[in-house]
């Protein structure tokens, strides 16, 4: 075991896999100049020259070229320097990419990745800190990625460079420093494969992203409160892993779902209505989301962290399922 | 490769196969058994037979809305073509693509396109992928008009320009984008002058004449395949039927089709091209039609012959399930 940030966590799997395999690539903003703005493509320049494009300011293009790349055989790590730029390229995500293999009965593979630094960071307000992980959960097609630790971050990644279907990989900025035990020998993590990081009895905690670490500390605090809550990490919302999240809530009765993004038509919602759907009998108490209010993320920095979810908020949504 | 006789009445034969394609296919809507939408390539078949005459089989195409034709100029069959538009699990994509999808991935057809533009990337990324590989395979991108307004156009070629990619970028100005006429909407004539902008030739050339397709095609393609980067090719050339089925077609008079149809037809072009050189009898004209008209025939008796695909198709093919990763 190796301590790493999330950070080097990611930037380990692009070099192991692209040493492993020469059909995977790097695209993207600023990708050689600064190893991407959290410096992820670090060093890949000077290892694999011929394997790293630096690209125009042209998201769709980039988008569109790893679509054609990836059909032709290759495997692109496409990063997006923010999330919120995606948008620029939604219909080569949304039409192109997601819907290739349908549309041509089978015929097509597009193994690409999509690198997406997301989330509040530093204070930058509503165009550099979106999260949008239920817009692509939504598209059928797609395969919706989120680590929470650098182990999870360095399996999953290279079982993203590795999946035949297109990834988007969400990495949340806050947690690019967060350190965590990571494996020196190789392994993969398999999608649809929640992990749960704490077990309990009392509360089943559904957290995504860095709500996972949230969710961690609010089970210290709340021992106090005699409370011992269950944390579920999904890992991957598509596919998503719904016999571990039920068998949980089977085991508690209580169901708390976490995420940073908008609770509105989100991740925390397909969650909740698949619950209800398939654990009403064991419910003994209505389902509680925390997530960010439905409003653009603010710039001013008490009104930022005012309304993204915070350790307080798990520990209130927990006292209230177990009121 | 010089044009020869030989070479001329295979594509004359191509020409011939996609009109009579076209024209089946729109008669099969009326019969109900072709539903959905329909965007008919006569009166263009010279510009994908023109470019795809110097393609090879691993090169690639990627297309529009308006495919057939460059689907089958590159060898797609006409058998699971037809069937595809019939909506059969025998058609090129199981019947889960129809005619805005067409592809087939084992002769490198990486498929139509619904999405105006939105091949130009993807080729752009095909040409990116063979020059990594260093295979010279060539990749061909189609596209009318109108794609020239959306940004992946120029995002696209900038970057096949940016990195010198083995593409062709082949713009089939046919004066409408749908029901509205080029000039109401763009502001340069010509789709080839944008090249410019790029810092890639720009050629522009009659549609209508095979020949002079075939031969800015081969300039293009071999200055491609030596590495030297791409050509933003702009064929000027007309549709016969409207922009797809149920046009009222009230932004064109009659007799400006009637004047395409009659005096520029590319297939009439190139049939005098080839009588004035001997390369065409009259017997083998007859031969090469009937052919075409039995190959289509055949497709049709296909497609209604096969079946729609079981059900359970509608779930299939949205991600490889197959796949595990060796955790
Ligand atoms: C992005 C997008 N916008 C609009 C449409 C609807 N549409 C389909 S074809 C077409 C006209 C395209 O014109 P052009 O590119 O010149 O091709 P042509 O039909 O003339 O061959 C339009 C507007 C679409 N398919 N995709
Ligand atoms: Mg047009």
């Amino acid at each position: 075991m190796s301590t790493l940030t999330i950070r080097d966590a990611l930037h380990d799997a692009i070099h192991e896999e692209m040493e492993r395999d020469e059909s995977v690539f790097v695209i993207g903003e600023d990708v050689v100049a600064h190893g991407g703005p959290y410096t992820v493509t670090e060093g890949i320049a000077e290892r694999f020259p011929d394997r790293i494009f630096e690209t125009p300011i042209a998201e769709a293009g980039i988008v569109g070229v790893g679509v054609g790349a990836a059909m032709a055989g290759m495997r692109p790590v496409v990063e997006i320097m923010y999330l919120d730029f995606i948008t620029c390229a939604m219909d080569e995500v949304v039409n192109q990419a997601a819907k290739m293999r349908y549309m041509t009965g089978g015929q097509a593979s597009v193994p690409l990745v999509i690198r997406l630094p997301c989330g509040l960071g530093r204070y930058i307000a509503a165009q550099h800190s979106q999260i949008m992980e239920s817009w692509f959960m939504h598209v059928p097609g797609l395969q919706v990625v989120v680590p929470s630790t650098p182990k999870d971050a360095k399996g999953l990644l290279k079982t993203a460079v590795r999946s035949p279907d297109p990834v988007l990989f969400f990495e949340y900025k806050r947690i690019y420093t967060a350190e965590g035990e990571v494996p020196d020998e190789e392994y993969l993590i398999p999608f649809g494969e929640a992990e749960t990081k704490r077990e309990g009895e009392d509360v089943t905690v559904v957290a995504v992203g860095p709500m996972v670490g949230k969710a961690l500390k609010a089970g210290v605090i709340l021992e106090d409160d005699g409370y011992d809550i269950e944390v579920v990490d999904p890992r991957t919302l598509s596919p998503l892993d719904t016999e571990t999240i039920r068998a949980s809530v089977g085991k508690t009765g209580r169901a708390v779902i976490c995420e940073e993004d908008s609770s509105f038509a989100g991740t925390g919602a397909e969650i909740a209505a698949m619950i209800a759907e398939n654990c009403f009998k064991d419910l003994q108490a209505p389902v509680v989301r925390v997530g960010m209010p439905h409003v653009p993320m603010p710039f001013a920095p008490p009104l930022a962290d005012s309304v993204v979810p915070q350790v307080d908020s798990v520990v209130d949504a927990v006292r209230r399922v177990m009121a | 490769m010089t044009l020869d006789g030989e070479l001329a009445k295979r594509m004359y034969s191509d020409m011939w196969r996609i009109r009579l394609f076209e024209e089946e296919a729109n008669r099969q809507t009326g019969l109900g058994n072709v539903v959905g939408t329909l965007h008919l390539y006569c009166g263009e078949e010279a510009v994908g037979v023109g470019i795809c005459a110097h393609l090879r089989d691993d090169d690639y195409i990627l297309g529009t809305h308006r495919s057939h034709g460059h689907c089958l100029a590159k060898g797609a069959l006409m058998d699971d073509m037809m069937a595809e538009l019939f909506g059969k699990e025998t058609g090129t994509c199981s019947g889960k693509g129809g005619s805005m999808h067409v592809a087939d991935l084992s002769k490198n057809i990486l498929g139509a396109n619904g999405i105006v533009a939105g091949g130009i990337g993807p080729a752009t990324g095909t040409a990116m992928a063979t020059k990594i590989r260093g295979t010279h395979q060539v990749s061909v991108c189609f596209f009318g008009d109108g794609a020239a307004a959306r940004g992946p156009f120029h995002e696209g070629i900038l970057m096949g320009s940016l990195w010198k990619l083995p593409v062709v970028y082949v713009c089939e100005n046919n004066g409408y984008q749908q029901w509205v006429r080029r000039e109401n909407v763009a502001v340069v004539d010509s789709v080839a002058t944008m090249a410019a902008s790029y810092g890639i030739p720009g050629v522009s050339v009659d549609g209508q004449n095979i020949v002079e397709v075939y031969e800015a095609a081969e300039e293009a393609i071999d200055r491609a395949r030596r590495g030297e980067g791409p050509t933003l090719i702009e064929a000027r050339t007309y549709r016969y039927f409207g922009h797809s089925l149920g046009d009222r077609e009230e932004y064109r008079t009659r007799e400006e089709v009637d004047e395409w149809r009659n005096n520029r037809d590319p297939i009439n072009i190139f049939r005098g091209y080839m009588s004035e050189r001997q390369w065409l009898t009259e017997r083998e004209d007859e031969e090469i039609q009937a052919a075409a008209k039995e190959d289509v025939a055949a497709a049709v008796k296909f497609a209604d012959e096969s079946a729609y695909p079981p059900l359970e198709a509608a779930h299939t093919d949205v991600l490889d399930t197959e796949w595990r990763v060796d955790a």
